[in-house]
């Protein structure tokens, strides 16, 4: 291996950690809230890729479908629930909540559906239409048992990664899809090396996006709600903040990512409906070494992840993804090994 | 005993109907009856891994895979027979679960089973990655199984050997779940410190735990290989996991019957699907997996005790009693007993123990002397720190000063576990009882250090006459602490105070030296506490020495010897109750400060 190759699989290392360093802060904010380990957080990072390759091809995006039924879903969950509570009066708000507000999402990107759209208007709408996922698969198979333990919250997410590779089968077909680069062209370092704007494009955003999230969580109330409930669940409910509604917003802002990460990984990467479990698990690896709470150290998991990746595959393509993994084995036990009281937790599973 | 014959008839039920199904049924019923017996070998080690020992794995297909690969190179390029193909297999498996077992299990909470996704992916990708393995077109052309001249090509041939490993491999698990390590087993999910109390190792029990379901998934991937005489890396994926998680999961996590029962529901649920779908859509195959995804959700939602929680609901009473032999006891040799130190000696010597959280000092500096045959009463207001006191002693906690002798060694550093095995009982301020394990196996649990029979032992029920011994002991503590003839009730029926006696008769089943109580009278009323009161004098005559924490003063101040009153940490006060009321220090602690 020559400096040249090395320092071309860094750069490319570099602009897979953005990808794993945002999907990486979602998880990390859905896991420190609400405690489910989101599995399902690539797939709708995958279907935004495919909503955006719709959009630039001219046709319809099937995620217009797919959300407009997880809506319907979720409306009729919600209305049922409210009527056996006998709280009519929440009926309305749930119903423009769960239904209208994904539903002027569904109406929009099918007014622009097959126009000649402008890129920065085409990702705006794909970014609005992954908006809506998380929260509603969340609201139907994850709020029903959100007081269950971990474990069984860890395996209804699993579930619910193969019930939305299922969908995403169904909705937009086995074919896999690459978007055009969002910015074309490179800045050139050296003579025989140049580094491409796409990447620069997906560090800086990286790094703009964890910013903003970072003066949200420091600088807003909701924020604020955010961190007390990841903090001390009973706590947070004690002083007022309601779990439901930090849940909600948690799930949002990490579908918000999962938007992005999809936008900004379909033009280098080709994106099918199930490449989203391996972008979820390798950013899962970043978010343990960030010991799933800490976000800086996130970070830091998701460069070494990057740069792992980048390496093994120049040594070998098809075993990248196990030594991704296995790089996880000294990270487990250096983490088990600092918390050592961590386990004292009985476990039950039946309810 | 309706209920038990009514099990008895469902289990022979079950096995009439599974031995002349050959007879009845066609090849493609035959052959799916296979599959459903390979589904419910791996289903059995998940529910004794998961399901009863709390540790949940998504990897197990993973080793289907390396049973059914390690087998088919070895008959394949070798060109031994498939039997030592089964022992190859065995051995390659049971090593990997091994390795991966000793890296991985000690991590909490939600990491192990992220980990057994992250290393399930791993192996899956590499039989598709790896030339001598095929690559992603796997290996073809294995050799079928043999009984001498005759070759088990057919499936209804090699139907009686699967079904009757599956029995096997479920007589085994019964029995195990009935002996020693199986009531560790059981106690799991309860943590390690209630384990290491009575000197079990829970980390090796784990181990041994999830080396054992890996051999029995190793079973079944033999089986595989040599039955279908291909195999590919497509069903030893992460989804072939979750399958087996779901049909743990619709039989009943914690019950060995809902292993046959979840994966016959869900197999022959799977192939009526394969048949109905392709009539109404040409995407049956999408809309399989969605089904089954939502069905899961469903029944996580509504269902958790699955098939089997039914069953037993309506049989109305526990599946898992201890055997019935054991109550007749009368003739049982006992359990060898320790022999007690002489009264008066030194039994425990703290000498400047100190304890440490961050910047807090919970415990500082404190020393005292307790002599055998001697009750001594630890008090102090709430904070003082006498259970942080408590834990240091019993090693649940390693000191950060000071040293701790017990029965003249030095046992500072000394593990909770090895401490315990030196004759050291205690209870615990939070109760920590298995609520669905009936008193005598909570108590039994408790004799767990002075029995010997392993893993194989109880499987094997070779281990009936030390486990007598153990009840017998059992039943012998239940009634010295008054609760016999209630043997059989569940622990988490009884009342807390109730609860609070069954953790020492717990202690008392490990034939303690030493007995530490942490608030034993909590939760009693009058009447029970004098009856205590005068249970565990009767302990001290009989040589135990007694170390009590315990709030109530009229409790403390007629039972014990001797005192130490502790304060903010600090030892306040050493000596005879009669002074301690006298004590101007302790008054104030008590009653704050007389100015």
């Amino acid at each position: 291996m020559t400096w040249d190759v090395a320092l071309i699989l860094s750069i490319d290392g570099l602009a897979s950690s953005a990808i794993y360093l945002l999907a990486g802060l979602g998880l990390v904010l859905i896991f420190s809230v609400t405690r489910v380990i989101f599995v399902p957080f690539g797939d709708i990072a995958a279907f935004s890729a495919l909503t955006l390759a719709a959009f630039e091809a001219k046709k319809v995006p099937a995620t217009i479908g797919l959300v407009g039924t997880l809506a319907a879903l979720a409306v009729a969950a919600e209305t049922i629930s409210l009527i056996r509570q006998r709280a009519f009066a929440r009926l309305p708000m749930a119903v423009a909540g769960w239904g209208v507000a994904p539903g002027i999402a569904c109406a929009l990107a099918w007014w622009a559906a097959g126009r000649d759209l402008s890129m920065p208007f085409a990702i705006g709408l794909t970014i609005l239409l992954a908006m809506p996922m998380a929260p509603l698969v969340a609201r139907l198979a994850l709020k029903p048992i959100a007081d269950a333990s971990v474990l069984v919250l860890l395996i209804a997410s699993l579930v619910l990664h193969f019930l939305l590779s299922g969908l995403g089968l169904l909705f937009f077909g086995p074919e896999g899809v690459r978007t055009q680069p969002l910015l074309g062209g490179s800045i050139a370092i050296t003579d025989n090396f140049s580094v491409g704007l796409q990447v620069v494009l997906m560090v800086g955003a990286a790094a703009a996006l964890s910013a903003l999230f970072f003066l949200a969580f420091e600088r807003t109330l909701a924020g604020k709600a955010l961190r007390a409930t990841a903090v001390n669940r009973v706590g947070a409910r004690l002083v007022g903040i309601r779990p439901a509604r930090t849940s909600l917003l948690a799930y949002g802002a990490a579908s918000l990512l999962a938007g992005f990460v999809g936008v900004l990984i379909s033009p280098v990467t080709t994106i099918y409906y199930d490449s989203g479990l391996l972008i979820g698990l390798k950013a899962f690896v970043a978010a343990i070494i960030g010991g799933l709470t800490s976000y800086p150290l996130t970070a830091l998991g998701a460069l070494a992840v990057g740069l792992v990746e980048s390496f093994a595959s120049f040594w070998s393509g098809a075993l990248k993804d196990v030594i991704v993994f296995s790089l996880l084995i000294p990270v487990l036990i250096l983490r088990s090994a600092l918390s050592a009281h961590a386990e004292e937790e009985p476990e039950e599973i039946p309810s | 005993m309706r209920g038990l014959s009514r099990a008895r008839l469902g289990l022979i039920g079950l096995v009439a109907v599974l031995a002349i199904l050959p007879a009845l049924a066609g090849n493609f019923t035959i052959s799916l009856f296979n599959d459903i017996g390979l589904a419910a070998l791996v289903v059995l080690g998940l529910v004794l891994l998961s399901g009863i020992g709390g540790t949940v794995s998504f990897g197990q297909a993973a080793f289907v895979g390396v049973a059914a690969y390690a087998s088919a190179w070895f008959t394949l390029s070798l060109g031994f027979s498939p039997w030592l193909g089964l022992l190859f297999a065995l051995a390659i498996t049971g090593a990997s679960a091994l390795a991966i077992g000793v890296l991985t299990l000690r991590l909490g909470g939600p990491y192990l089973p992220m980990s057994t996704i992250a290393w399930g992916l791993s192996i899956a990708l590499l039989f598709g990655n790896v030339e001598a393995l095929g690559r992603h077109s796997g290996l073809s052309g294995i050799a079928p199984l043999a009984l001498g001249p005759w070759k088990l090509v057919t499936s209804g041939s090699v139907y009686y050997l699967v079904w009757g490993l599956v029995g096997l491999a479920a007589a085994f698990s019964y029995c195990l779940l009935n002996s020693r390590i199986g009531r560790v087993i059981r106690a799991l999910r309860g943590g390690s410190i209630l384990l290491a109390s009575v000197g079990a190792d829970a980390g090796a029990v784990r181990l041994a735990l999830f080396v054992l379901s890996a051999l029995f998934a190793a079973l079944a991937g033999w089986l595989y290989a040599h039955i279908n005489r291909f195999v590919s890396p497509a069903p030893f994926s992460l989804h072939a996991s979750i399958d087996y998680m779901f049909m743990m999961v619709s039989g009943g996590l914690a019950q060995l019957s809902g292993a046959v029962l979840g994966s016959g529901l869900v197999l022959l649920l799977k192939s009526a699907l394969q048949d109905v779908l392709p009539l109404l859509t040409r995407r049956g195959s999408q809309i399989e997996t969605l089904v089954f995804a939502v069905l899961f959700l469903l029944l996580l939602h509504h269902a958790r005790a699955g098939v089997a929680g039914y069953l037993v609901r309506w049989q109305g009473e526990l599946v898992r009693k201890p055997p019935d032999e054991t109550s007749v006891d009368d003739d049982v040799p006992p359990l060898p007993r320790r022999a007690l130190p002489v009264r008066g000696a030194p039994l425990l010597a703290a000498e400047g123990v100190t304890r440490n959280f961050g910047g807090l000092v919970a415990v500082n500096n404190v020393g005292f002397e307790l002599r055998a045959g001697d009750i001594l009463g630890l008090i102090g207001p709430n904070g003082a720190g006498k259970t942080t006191m408590f834990n240091l002693l019993s090693g649940t906690l390693p000191l950060s000063g000071g040293r701790i002798a017990f029965q003249g060694q030095d046992v500072t550093g000394k593990s909770q576990r090895s401490i315990a095995r030196m004759g050291l009982a205690r209870t615990f301020q939070h109760v920590k009882l298995r609520p669905q394990m009936s008193l005598l196996d909570n108590v039994a649990l408790g004799a767990h250090a002075r029995g010997r029979c392993g893993i194989l032992q109880g499987g094997l029920a070779l281990n009936r006459a030390e486990e007598a011994r153990i009840f017998a002991e059992a039943r012998r503590q239940l009634d010295r602490i008054g609760l016999g003839g209630r043997e059989q009730e569940l622990a988490g029926s009884l009342a807390l105070g109730t609860q609070r006696l069954l953790e020492i008769a717990r202690a008392l089943a490990t034939d303690p030296v030493l007995l530490i109580l942490d608030e034993p009278a909590a939760g009693l009323r009058r009447q029970e506490k004098r009856d205590l009161a005068d249970r565990l004098r009767r302990l001290r005559d009989e040589g135990i020495t007694l170390l009590i924490v315990e709030h109530d003063m009229d409790f403390v101040m007629n039972l014990v010897d001797r005192l130490v009153v502790m304060n903010f940490g600090t030892k306040l006060f050493e000596g005879t109750p009669q002074e301690a009321r006298a004590d101007a220090g302790v008054r104030s602690a008590y009653l704050g400060h007389s100015t």
